[in-house]
């Protein structure tokens, strides 16, 4: 131990500290300041960013004592006496905030930038924003807002960047930071790992560390015995259900019999401190019979491969799936030309800032048991009690975990109470069970709340990724440029476990023609296991995949047409009337026609040229469109029940509250939901307050996933405000001597004709008369229909276009985006700040996805196993964004939206090497383009590139249909 | 793994530092911002040591200073001081380049050249400027201090002649650049998950009158240590500088190593390319500085 003398945000501290501690450590475990983040441990991510004399340094990896006579600065002491610091209000001014885990540290960062500038009088520039936040990672924005934010907190004139959307109603259609970003901005926001618990406990995960293997035995004599291990957990010590799954429970909670990925969890345990816990592992001895490793999703399929789930009736075959519509071969007959090419996509993974934590407290919990106060019951009052066994978790899907907590611990489900806390990010990748069920059986089994946090690399080996996918895709069209058939043959890599697989690869095959009128489709998708780490949901649901074969192959055949190649998308596309691959007509609400005219006008703005040089620079422009659809669909009851309060505050006045358990991931949630109840109450969006994610306080929203929420949670928040006003409304009418019928809320006062009566008033009124000011609302979103019926399989569907300037260094072949010109159709715009985040942040993980971004496994081993081995889009990465909100009114979305999370994702990869094969001739099959190849390409003068960096392999030949 | 070490020194003085180093005997670490050290040692790649003695606290060790013909940096200078100094950049340009894309300014902040040097990476961005200056390293010890050429510092990749358990590297110099000297530094990263360079170049060239009279060169990753491509310098010496000479000069380097692809990072061919494309780049960068060197010292004696 060592004294420590600094000081922090202008306090002295004077502590004792062990010698071996960083400073993040210091801060946020001895200090219990947690405005301070940690993301990776690597000095990679710059999230645990803080200035050390005014110099931003990463926390992570300073040791405390180098900090000793030094002046710290964090997020916790930027704003003074309530007044925000110019950084923290531009933030919030240009939603440059999302999620918020990375916020604490980019601001840091900028602020370290703009005291330096001014210290010598210069002007800050974009230039030096990209220099000193070149290693400061955020997942959700894009960068753009940063950017504008930086800049006007410099003092220049930067508005915040909000496309033209229809006229605003009282709150929808308003642009409004999201309720939860100023706690954001100030470093009071809590994520689940800066909340703790009197008596906590910590606990890590024995991992089976090999891809494939039978469990001999498991012995934990030894871990059990270390001084300070309150629990070691195995198979044999779960009372319920040893199996979870999100659509099919075929995954251990705790390994029994065999092993099936290097992540599978063995044996659990809890210990006073992480350091023991970890040590504790090591003592586990676990033998194993290696079997070998199924790794190859061709390879997997034949008669004579090993078996992932042996009593899987259709071994290897996780799920075949099929779109037929029309017939084949008419439609190839018909074609005058047709292309017929193999593409591959990585595995990709979501790298969310706030790695997975899971906090279980024990049923009866009683914090003074342990000599403290929990200081939840400062914050949440009575919702603080711990009646039973409570997870707190950023989770996407809060019931389901309960569910399936419940079903493990062999209890009931509402014995188990899921408590959302704020998500670091999640991107479909916080959906399935990590940590949860394990956190509540630890601390069941210590009778202590016990925190279960993942490492980076722990995060990057466990949680299921996106899906690498071979697609075979045969496009035909006449010689007038309409297309007349597709037929395409997909295997997916599912990895060890079921997860989302089944869903996620049933929406790359029905996407399979993009967004196209296309009479005779033939798609058959071969979803396999392996013993690659699990693949689930992530952003895009499998489209992305398919998308990216979809569009290259229409740019190919554009040019084999001699057609440019945005006439040859408008003569195709789904519009109102059409019919897609699955049989659906489209009834309303497809805007694709106006998003690719809205980026064709942009693009072919002043000397359009496709391409160009300058110098060894070479300039192209490239162009993709994409569609995904809202919400479950294909027949899955999607619904969703929201409760909506109101009462009046003696000094706030009137005051809803919404309360839904759909999960907000920094993708905005709140400010919707708020928007929707505020619009029907006539209220201020600032007084409805938004409780998320409490299994116990909130009705179930149902998954949040497949861009579902506004349009599901938007409607059931929204009905559930009008079925309050419904109960208003007598007492107004009442009050008014007028037909309730005929009411309006309108800015604080509910209306018939000239006469009005104020919402507080009406409240007072029912505050007397006992009457109700509660209501619930389950709202079911139109039926679907299950694919292959031929039915609507979706009640909505987003369309748009992307235009990328892509600039190539002809002599190194790397590659960047400069600009991207995007058009969205949303239905309506609820939110249009959060929506351009959303549309943002979207298209750059795209161009991570594009260019960066690769998961990867050799053997069923991850490559990928630290997060520098992980690049997604760094700031100096980021495009201009050049927006449009195309609003094509859906008739039964809230106030005539549809979803909008994973659309943006989904066209940018093929826009960028459709520009790539414009400048270089070169037409690259595999993601994430790697230079190395596409520089021997250009200087050969080969017409492809079929290598993706981290590939070792050709991609290989398959056969539509598969080989079965 | 969070543990570095049991007692963690911040001496005040050289022999302040070395008496430490005596009394934990081999089993102590030397850091300077230990941005790599510590990285390292939190993903398992290192032991934790009983003493880690900082070199960051050491007087003087913030020092750039310009003595006679020679720049002196102490050992706790960050990147991003060198970046920021005039007297670096204006007397060693390449290795203020080469620093200033070393990791992301969060590091640069912390890290230092003494350590960069000391880690011995075959393509450290700063080493790299750093050889192409001909720099010289002082290492303090039990036994006493030295001067050594910094090119003869490094034993392997990762491994340094000085030991990192019992010595500390204190001071760094370099010969400034006087008038008709100019320097360079490129370097070839990809985007995708790899921190480290596919390439990374430095040159330092001499005129005199219209031919070129010294020139040195560095490399990496070309080999397990730091390259120095002596027989490319040489064969610029006595003729003017133009492009065919830096092309001529970018093969017989080539010629005198034994590239290897490595997984992930680039191909053979593709480093090549490279040294193809960049060698001749920055020695045409460098020579216009240092006919800019001259052309300024003109100007100012007119």
């Amino acid at each position: 131990m060592s004294r420590l003398q600094m000081t922090v945000n202008g306090q002295e501290v004077d502590i004792n500290v062990d010698d071996s501690r960083y400073l993040s450590q210091v801060l946020r475990d001895d200090l219990r300041m947690t405005g301070t983040k940690i993301g990776c441990n690597e000095a990679e991510c710059g999230i645990c960013t803080v200035l050390v004399d005014g110099t931003p340094v990463v926390s992570c990896v300073y040791p405390a004592l180098k900090a000793n006579g030094r002046r710290i600065e964090t997020i916790e002491g930027l704003d003074q006496h309530g007044e925000l610091h110019p950084l923290q209000q531009a933030f919030l001014d240009h939603g440059a905030v999302q999620c918020g885990i990375c916020t604490p540290g980019v601001i840091m960062t900028a602020k370290g930038l703009l005291d330096q500038k001014s210290a010598v009088g210069e002007t800050v520039t974009e230039a030096d924003i990209k220099s000193a936040l070149k290693d400061s990672y955020c997942r959700c924005t894009g960068y753009q807002s940063i950017i504008n934010a930086i800049l006007q907190a410099s003092g220049q004139n930067v508005a915040p960047y909000i496309p033209a959307t229809q006229a605003a109603g009282q709150t929808v259609g308003q642009p409004r930071p999201n309720p939860n970003s100023l706690a954001k901005i100030t470093g009071k926001a809590r994520f689940t790992d800066d909340y703790n618990f009197p008596g906590m406990l910590y606990a890590r995960t024995k991992r089976a560390g090999i891809p494939h293997g039978r469990i001999l035995s498991i012995n934990t004599a030894a871990a059990r015995k270390l001084a300070g291990v309150h629990a070691v957990l195995t198979h044999a010590d779960i009372p319920g259900r040893n199996l979870h799954g999100v659509v099919v429970a075929d995954w251990p909670v705790l390994c029994a019999d065999k092993v099936r990925y290097v992540g599978d969890a063995v044996a659990i345990v809890a210990a006073d401190t992480p350091e023991i816990a970890e040590a504790a592992l090591e003592l586990i001895e676990v033998d194993y019979q290696v079997l070998p490793i199924v790794s190859d999703v061709i390879a997997a399929l034949r008669p004579n491969s090993t078996l992932v789930h042996e009593t899987h009736a259709e071994g290897n075959l996780l799920k075949h799936i099929k779109v037929r519509k029309g017939d084949l071969n008419a439609g190839f007959a018909a074609a005058d030309v047709v292309v017929d090419q193999t593409y591959r996509t990585p595995t990709t993974e979501h790298l969310f800032l706030e790695p997975e934590c899971s906090i279980g407290v024990p049923a009866g919990y009683n914090p003074t048991k342990f000599g403290g106060n929990c200081d939840l019951l400062a914050v949440r009052g009575e919702r603080a009690k711990h009646d039973k066994t409570t997870i707190y978790v950023g989770s996407q899907i809060p019931y389901t975990d309960r569910d399936q907590a419940a079903a493990a611990l062999g209890v009931p489900p509402d014995r188990v109470r899921v408590v959302a806390t704020l998500m670091g990010g999640g991107f479909g990748g916080k959906e399935d069970i990590v940590g949860q069920i394990h956190a509540a059986l630890l601390a069941e089994a210590c009778k202590r709340p016990v925190k279960m946090l993942y490492t980076r690399q722990e995060s990057l080996m466990v949680h299921p990724k996106r899906h690498a996918t071979i697609i075979r895709i045969r496009t035909g069209a006449t010689s007038e440029g309409k297309l007349t058939a597709v037929e395409a043959t997909l295997y997916g890599d599912g990895g060890a476990y079921a997860s989302l697989s089944d869903k996620v690869l049933t929406r790359a095959t029905t996407h399979a023609t993009g967004p196209y009128d296309v009479p005779h489709v033939n798609v058959d998708c071969f979803a396999v296991f392996t013993n690659n780490v699990p693949c689930g949901a992530f952003r895009g649901f499998g489209v992305t995949q398919s998308c990216f074969a979809v569009e290259s192959n229409m740019d190919m055949l554009a040019e084999k047409l001699g057609l440019d190649p945005v006439e040859f998308r408008r003569m195709n596309a789904l519009d109102v009337g059409s019919v897609t691959a699955t049989g659906q007509i489209l009834r309303e609400s497809a805007g694709l026609n106006e998003c690719i005219d809205k980026v064709d006008f942009d693009m072919r703005g002043q000397n359009f040229r496709w391409t160009w040089d300058e110098g060894h620079l070479r300039y192209a422009w490239g162009l993709a469109v994409g569609y995904k659809n809202t919400g479950l669909g294909g027949g899955a009851p999607d619904k969703a029940t929201a409760e909506v309060e109101v009462w009046l505050d003696r000094q706030k006045g009137p005051q809803a509250e919404v309360r839904i358990s759909s999960a907000e991931l920094g993708q905005g949630l709140p400010g919707v939901l708020a928007a929707c109840v505020g619009e029907e109450l006539g209220l201020p969006a600032e007084q409805v307050n938004v409780l998320l994610g409490d299994t116990d306080f909130c009705p179930d929203g149902g998954p949040t996933t497949a861009s579902r929420q506004s349009y599901v949670s938007g409607n059931a928040a929204r009905l559930a405000a009008r079925a309050v006003a419904a109960k208003l409304a007598p007492l107004a009418a009442g009050f008014l001597g007028c037909d309730a019928a005929t009411l309006e809320f309108i800015d604080g006062e509910i209306i018939a004709g000239e006469e009005s009566v104020s919402v507080a008033e009406v409240l007072t009124l029912a505050e007397a008369s006992a009457t109700s000011t509660v209501a619930q609302y389950e709202y079911w979103a139109p039926k679907t229909e299950p694919l292959g019926s031929g039915g609507d399989m979706h009640f909505a569907f987003g369309f748009c276009a992307q235009a990328v300037l892509c600039e190539i260094d002809m002599r190194t072949a790397e590659v960047n985006v400069r600009q991207v010109i995007a058009a969205h159709d949303v239905g309506r715009a609820l939110n249009p700040l959060t929506l351009e985040g959303q549309i943002e942040g979207g298209i750059v993980m795209c161009i991570g996805y594009a260019l960066t971004e690769h998961y990867i496994q050799e053997q069923g081993e991850p490559w990928t196993n630290v997060m520098a081995r992980y690049k997604t889009p760094s700031i100096v990465h980021a495009p201009k964004i050049i927006s449009h909100i195309v609003e094509h009114n859906t008739a039964d979305g809230p106030f005539g939206a549809k979803g909008v999370g994973e659309l943006p994702s989904i066209p940018t990869s093929p826009a960028i090497t459709n520009a790539i094969y414009r400048a270089t001739g070169v037409r690259v099959r595999s993601l994430p383009v790697d230079q190395d190849e596409l520089l021997k390409a250009i200087r050969t003068s080969a017409t492809e590139v079929e290598l993706a960096w981290g590939d070792r392999d050709p991609i290989p030949t398959i056969k539509f249909g598969g080989e079965r | 793994m969070t543990s570095f070490c049991t007692n963690y020194h911040s001496p005040v003085s050289v022999e302040e530092a070395i008496e430490l180093l005596r009394h934990y005997d081999g089993d102590a670490r030397v850091v300077g911002g230990g941005t790599d050290l510590l990285v390292e040692m939190r993903r398992g790649l290192r032991r934790p040591v009983m003493a880690m003695i900082d070199a960051t606290r050491i007087a003087d060790c913030k020092i750039i200073s310009r003595s006679d013909d020679c720049v002196l940096i102490g050992c706790g200078v960050t990147h991003t001081e060198i970046i920021n100094n005039a007297t670096i950049k204006k007397f060693g340009t390449c290795l203020a380049e080469g620093c200033g894309v070393i990791g992301g300014p969060q590091v640069r902040n912390v890290g230092t050249l003494a350590g960069n040097v000391a880690h011995a990476l075959p393509a450290g961005d700063g080493t790299m400027g750093f050889l192409a200056l001909a720099g010289e390293i002082e290492i303090a010890g039990v036994n006493g201090v030295r001067w050594i050429p910094a090119r003869d510092s490094f034993a392997g990749p990762g491994r340094s002649v000085i030991d990192r358990h019992r010595e500390i590297l204190t001071r760094l110099r370099f010969r400034a650049a006087v008038i008709g000297e100019g320097s360079a530094f490129h370097r070839v990263m990809r985007p995708q998950g790899l921190c480290l360079p596919i390439i990374s170049m430095a040159v330092s060239l001499r005129l005199d009158g219209a031919s070129i009279s010294a020139a040195t060169i560095s490399m990496g990753p070309v080999g397990p240590t730091p390259h120095i491509a002596d027989a490319a310098m040489k064969s610029l010496v006595g003729d003017p500088p133009s492009a065919e000479k830096f092309s001529e000069a970018a093969e017989i380097a080539l010629q005198n190593v034994t590239l290897r692809g490595s997984k992930y990072r680039a191909t053979t061919e593709y480093r090549a390319q490279m040294i193809r494309t960049y060698l001749p780049l920055i020695l045409a960068r460098a020579a216009e500085r240092a006919a800019a060197s001259r052309h300024l010292a003109e100007g100012v004696a007119s």
